[in-house]
């Protein structure tokens, strides 16, 4: 019952936010911020996580692979092909559902239990097309960058980790990464990516907008934001690689 | 005017009050007292349709406003200025902007003639040499008279207070008690007050009507609350002598 109830208004929420996207010159001003507060801000955090995946995952991979009739340049298509697919939409995608989710979930909460939404509304605004839209449509520019931002960091994170540790030599590694890239894999990331930052953003959106109880209401909305929304890009992920692989 | 029929609200199963039939007419004052929790803010609510009632009705200028198109009625709350509990300031723009806000985005108005107006709003509540101050830096009773100029500064024909001199200082509710003495005097604004605090509503009020046991309990004309026998409104009124704040 409050299952159907949240998801009922979540997808009341969503209607208005379509409906209302169309009210650009309420919007765009806060569009700009939420592109730079969701992208730019959160560049370090994806390259850094992304960097390290990689660097992980060669080592990792070369000591799995201890059979010596298997090729070095295996391991540098294991970690390209793997980082493109897979890792660097899911783990920026948990990375900002934390980070992200969290601070969304935070502002509106806040905005809300301060009744700032509802001073909004009652001056004649749109507040889902003036706090919701801007913060939503900012994920759909912003997540395919950070998605690529995390997968080249983890390509380049896996080949530095292979030169400095000596397993894997330039050479292999750029040619198994070469063998193994496929535009279409590229195409498949870019779409989990826009996926997650809808998931994350919208769900997030939903817990501050409609989050009740003063501060600890806020703080409620904000962990249940991040958690599900780290629930949710997990889910989603199995999903679309049911449906598109 | 503004006429409530038969107005009923819960959440969920939670009856705030029902029954409520109320007139406010143009120009007067009517104070709307009760119990911390009684309701009152959310009867208020109602008057701008910034919540929705189970039961009944509001009508303002002969339009039922919960029968309006979205679009239509935010042309309408244009027509109604809201100073919240805690003056719900936007906290990401300074002092100044708040006023300006509703500005920059309902009028063509160029920036001198929106400088002009909002310091013309400033000025009406005393806060002239505001400058360009964060929200954070401002006392509660500066908060709450920025938040009268931001309510005023389209000229609304209806003004709403919640809680206007709770938590603050006896001559910081004197100052705000004149201001709002001032705005429905010499701007001629029908003004709603939500209080608990009597020696308010006997200086600034018309009328009355007194929220209580999950209903309204009593209304009438300030003259006809000095001498009323109602039982419950005179513990009320009692009571309300010796609080403080
Ligand atoms: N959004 C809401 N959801 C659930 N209950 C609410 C909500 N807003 C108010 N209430 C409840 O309605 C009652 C009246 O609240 P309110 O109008 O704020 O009282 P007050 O007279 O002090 O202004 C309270 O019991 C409060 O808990
Ligand atoms: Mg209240």
């Amino acid at each position: 019952m409050d299952i159907l109830h949240d998801f009922g208004r979540y997808c009341k929420l969503l209607y208005q936010a379509i409906r209302s996207s169309t009210e650009i010159g309420t919007y765009y001003k806060n569009l700009f911020a939420e592109m730079i507060k969701t992208g730019y801000d959160s560049l370090p955090i994806v390259m850094l996580a992304g960097a390290f995946t990689g660097a992980v995952l060669t080592i990792q991979t070369a000591y799995q692979l201890v059979v010596s009739y298997i090729p070095l340049s295996t391991i540098g298509a294991i970690v390209v092909q793997s980082m493109v697919i897979e890792l660097a939409a899911v783990i920026s995608g948990l990375v900002l559902a934390g980070r992200v989710g969290a601070r969304i979930a935070t502002e509106l909460g806040t905005m809300r239990v301060s009744e700032q939404i509802d001073a909004i509304e009652s001056m004649g605004f749109n507040s889902v097309s003036f706090l919701v839209v801007p913060r939503v449509l900012a994920s759909f520019f912003m997540f395919p960058v950070l998605y690529i931002a995390a997968a080249t960091c983890g390509i380049l994170g896996g080949l530095l980790a292979g030169i400095i540790t000596g397993q894997v030599p330039m050479a292999d590694f750029m040619k198994g990464g070469r063998e193994y890239f496929f535009a279409w894999d590229i195409v498949f990331g870019l779409t989990k990516s826009i996926v997650f930052g809808f998931v994350i953003t919208s769900v997030s959106c939903y817990k501050g907008y409609y989050a009740t109880g003063g501060a600890e209401g806020v703080g409620k909305a904000t962990t249940n934001a991040a958690v599900l929304s780290c629930i949710y890009v997990l889910l989603t992920d199995l999903l679309l690689a049911a449906i598109l692989l | 005017m503004i006429e409530i029929k038969n107005l009923k609200k819960s959440f969920g199963s939670n009856l705030v009050w029902e029954d409520v039939n109320l007139d406010i007419h143009d120009g007067e004052t009517l104070a709307i007292i009760g119990k911390s929790g009684c309701g009152k803010s959310v009867l208020m609510k109602h008057i701008n349709a910034l919540l929705t009632p189970d039961e009944g009705t509001v009508i303002v200028d002969g339009h039922d406003i919960f029968k309006l198109t979205y679009v239509d009625l935010r042309i309408l709350r244009q027509r109604f200025g809201f100073l919240f509990q805690g003056a719900a300031l936007f906290d990401s723009i300074s002092a100044y902007e708040n006023v300006a806000f509703p500005l920059r985005y309902f009028t063509k108005w160029k920036e001198d003639q929106i400088h002009k107006r909002v310091m013309e709003c400033l000025d009406m509540v005393n806060l002239s040499n505001i400058g360009d101050k964060s929200t954070a830096e401002l006392s509660g009773g500066m908060r709450k008279r920025v938040g009268l100029a931001r309510a005023i500064v389209l000229e609304p024909d209806y003004l709403m207070y919640d809680e206007p001199t709770s938590g603050l200082d006896p001559e910081t509710s004197d100052e705000i008690n004149d201001l709002i003495i001032y705005m429905s005097e010499s701007l001629k604004i029908t003004s709603i007050v939500v209080t608990h605090d009597m020696h308010s509503v006997l200086r600034i009020a018309d009328s009355a009507a007194f929220l209580d046991e999950q209903k309204l309990s009593w209304y009438g004309t300030i003259d006809e609350l000095r001498i009323s026998k109602h039982k419950r409104l005179l513990e009320f009124i009692k009571a309300s002598e010796y609080q403080i704040g």
